[in-house]
């Protein structure tokens, strides 16, 4: 028999309730990072060409905001007015990362239950989003690089109880 | 094992229970303006506590609460509210647990001091959590949780909080994809009030644990890897039995390695970031035992692993070891503040059940009573299929609880592959593989990191 039956439903009673879907593993050479944070779609694009130049792009959930720049801040050729190669490539790479229907969900694009990368690519495309600044992009690369130095941080042999929380999981939530 | 005893109720759990409920729908709606039925709940909560040492503090807290007079101290005494009826809770299933192991349990020991972490940085991650409070679940936004950013950057880098660090990672990671609250289906209200209140209770001085008190001296027979895993953080545990050099009673331990990790870093990555810090792993996954000299151990029974203090031992087969020295071996006792159901992880042999499977679920049928089986606890970089468990005969496995049920994780299973009896552990992996699947995932993971460090070594340092 199951004992602890109140009010709450039943996600709401588990404590080992899974909230977040692992995210899948993928190539990370073309989009080293890519992530759905502060209401945005972000990553960094590596230069099919510069070996040492990154692009920073995103596109903002809702109003599909959009921008892309190097690193360094110049403004990307491609996204004159429309999406670029840059951000087509991070929608593909950030569907396979976390799946087609979180993406689209965190963007809030209205596409079929299963969309594809490009399919939520176009439905964005067809609202004739505005181009942004690229203010966001000092954040996403400072972000990028709060993610690269984690491999940095120093593993330890004392016990974390509060991991026990967190096991592994291989449902989509 | 007694597995009648498992589904037999406990006194006093469900009572127990719904005011730990009241707390966290009280949490869901958030404790700035509380609603007539939020502080009926809290209310509910302090009730619970009527006759402990806490009594006056909750009371006093809930007072302030309802009037939206609240600060700090206030959220801390719901958080130790919450804590100490879990506390109880654990205690009440753990008592039933070894009953039904008939293992002894050791005696409670003296807390160990804490570490000394920097007080700015922890009342920064209780100011995080006050405000979390206040907005409640309902009223989370980007804003709101990214707050938890500076103060979880600052504290990653030094080993000493690590716990509260990873914890706060974890936790913010799951609010920052649940943002806007409001529009959350259902909201894991459990789940996010055990965290939160750990998460504040840790902030208290003292509280992190310290050094160990102890060391350890003897044979360590392993019986199975228990892996954790969040976006950015991966822990492994082999749990195992330590025979000690001086003939006293063998005691189960556990050894454990964490590291902080980048998001991209999964699967067989996870194995190959931890398995250079903690020899016992592949230990573990090649059936040896590992001979330890002096190695620390807490009161706990968690070794602080120093690959100096550890030599490569005699081969050891944790079926062996579970059907000879796990009958006998002592459970250490469970630190104060981690008195918590989720913590229950208790190492336990089964044989000569029946195993049922409906679509994902598999379950196994023990003297007549039925244990679901937690498969999904099992590494994504694993060989231990549900078929496996599916096909089993016997396993070897930690039993858990959570929402009023006993299950059990998969350790290891013996089972019959092509004709012939073998054993399929969880952790195989762990220590590295020649499985072809394991090689595969193994050079996708190494791509992955080699990819992140190549960028790290272009863009971090300039
Ligand atoms: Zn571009």
């Amino acid at each position: 028999m199951v004992q602890g039956d109140g009010a709450l439903s039943d996600r709401e009673k588990f404590s080992m309730a899974r909230v977040l879907s692992p995210a899948r593993p993928r190539k990370l050479a073309k989009v080293p990072f890519v992530e759905l944070a502060d209401g945005r779609l972000q990553g960094v694009v590596s230069s099919g060409s510069d070996i040492g130049r990154v692009y920073v792009s995103s596109v903002a959930a809702g109003s599909f905001v959009f921008a892309c720049s190097t690193n360094n801040n110049r403004p990307c050729g491609g996204a004159r007015g429309m999406f670029c190669n840059h951000i087509l490539t991070m929608i593909n790479e950030a569907v396979l990362q976390y799946g087609a229907t979180r993406v689209a969900r965190y963007l809030r694009v209205e596409t079929d239950p299963e969309p594809t990368g490009q399919a939520i690519a176009s439905a964005m495309s067809a609202t004739a989003p505005a181009q942004g600044d690229s203010g966001a992009a000092a954040t996403v690369f400072s972000q990028f690089l709060r993610h690269l130095a984690y491999l940095e941080l120093p593993p330890t042999t004392a016990p974390l109880p509060e991991m026990q929380w967190f096991p592994p999981t291989r449902t989509v939530v | 094992m007694r597995a009648d005893l498992l589904a037999e109720p406990i006194a006093g759990l469900d009572e127990a229970l719904a005011a730990v409920d009241g707390g966290d729908q009280a949490l869901t709606a958030g404790l700035l303006r509380p609603q007539p039925a939020q502080v009926a709940a809290l209310t509910g909560l302090a009730d619970a506590l009527a006759g402990s040492p806490l009594a006056g503090r909750v009371a006093e807290a809930v007072d302030k609460i309802a009037a939206g007079a609240a600060g700090e101290d206030h959220f801390l005494a719901v958080a130790a509210a919450r804590t100490a009826l879990l506390g109880s809770v654990h205690d009440a299933l753990s008592a039933r647990v070894d009953e039904a192991t008939g293992r002894p349990h050791a005696e409670p020991a003296a807390p160990e001091p804490g570490a000394e972490v920097s007080p700015n940085l922890l009342a920064a991650a209780r100011s995080w959590l006050a405000d979390l409070a206040r907005a409640g679940w309902r009223g989370l936004d980007h804003d709101l949780v990214s707050g938890s950013a500076p103060v979880i950057s600052a504290m990653l880098p030094d080993p000493a909080p690590r716990r509260l660090a990873a914890l706060l990672d974890g936790f913010a990671a799951e609010l920052a994809a649940s943002c806007p609250g409001a529009g959350i289906d259902q909201v894991p209200a459990r789940r996010w009030g055990d965290l939160w209140s750990r998460a504040l209770v840790l902030t208290l001085p003292g509280a992190l644990g310290g050094a160990p008190g102890g060391t350890a001296t003897g044979r360590l027979l392993p019986l199975g890897v228990d892996l954790h895993e969040h976006g950015t953080a991966a822990q492994a545990q082999v749990h195992a039995v330590l025979e000690p050099a001086d003939g006293s009673t063998p005691r189960l331990v556990r050894a454990s390695v964490s590291v902080p990790k980048p998001d991209t870093v999964l699967g067989a990555g996870l194995w190959q970031l931890l398995r250079p810090h903690l020899s016992l792993l592949a230990a573990a996954g090649d059936g040896r035992s590992m001979d330890v000299e002096a190695m620390p151990v807490t009161a706990e029974g968690d070794l602080v692993w120093d690959e100096e203090r550890a030599r490569p031992g005699a081969p050891a087969d944790p079926f062996v070891t579970a059907r000879v020295v796990l009958p006998t071996a002592a459970t250490p006792p469970v630190a104060p503040l981690d008195r918590h159901p989720a913590r229950l992880a208790v190492p336990v042999f089964l044989e000569g059940y029946t195993t049922d499977k409906d679509g994902d679920a598999i379950g196994v049928t023990v003297a007549g009573h039925r244990l679901p089986v937690d498969l999904d606890r099992v590494p994504v970089a694993s060989p231990l299929t549900p078929a496996a468990v599916a096909s089993s005969g016997a396993c070897l496995g930690l039993l858990r609880w959570d929402a009023g049920t006993f299950s059990v994780q998969p350790l290891a299973v013996e089972t019959v592959v092509k004709k012939k009896a073998v054993a399929v552990h969880a952790g195989a992996w762990a220590g590295g593989t020649t499985d072809k699947n394991g090689v595969k995932a193994e050079k996708a993971a190494t791509d992955a990191v080699t990819v992140l460090r190549e960028r790290a070594g272009r863009l971090l340092r300039k």
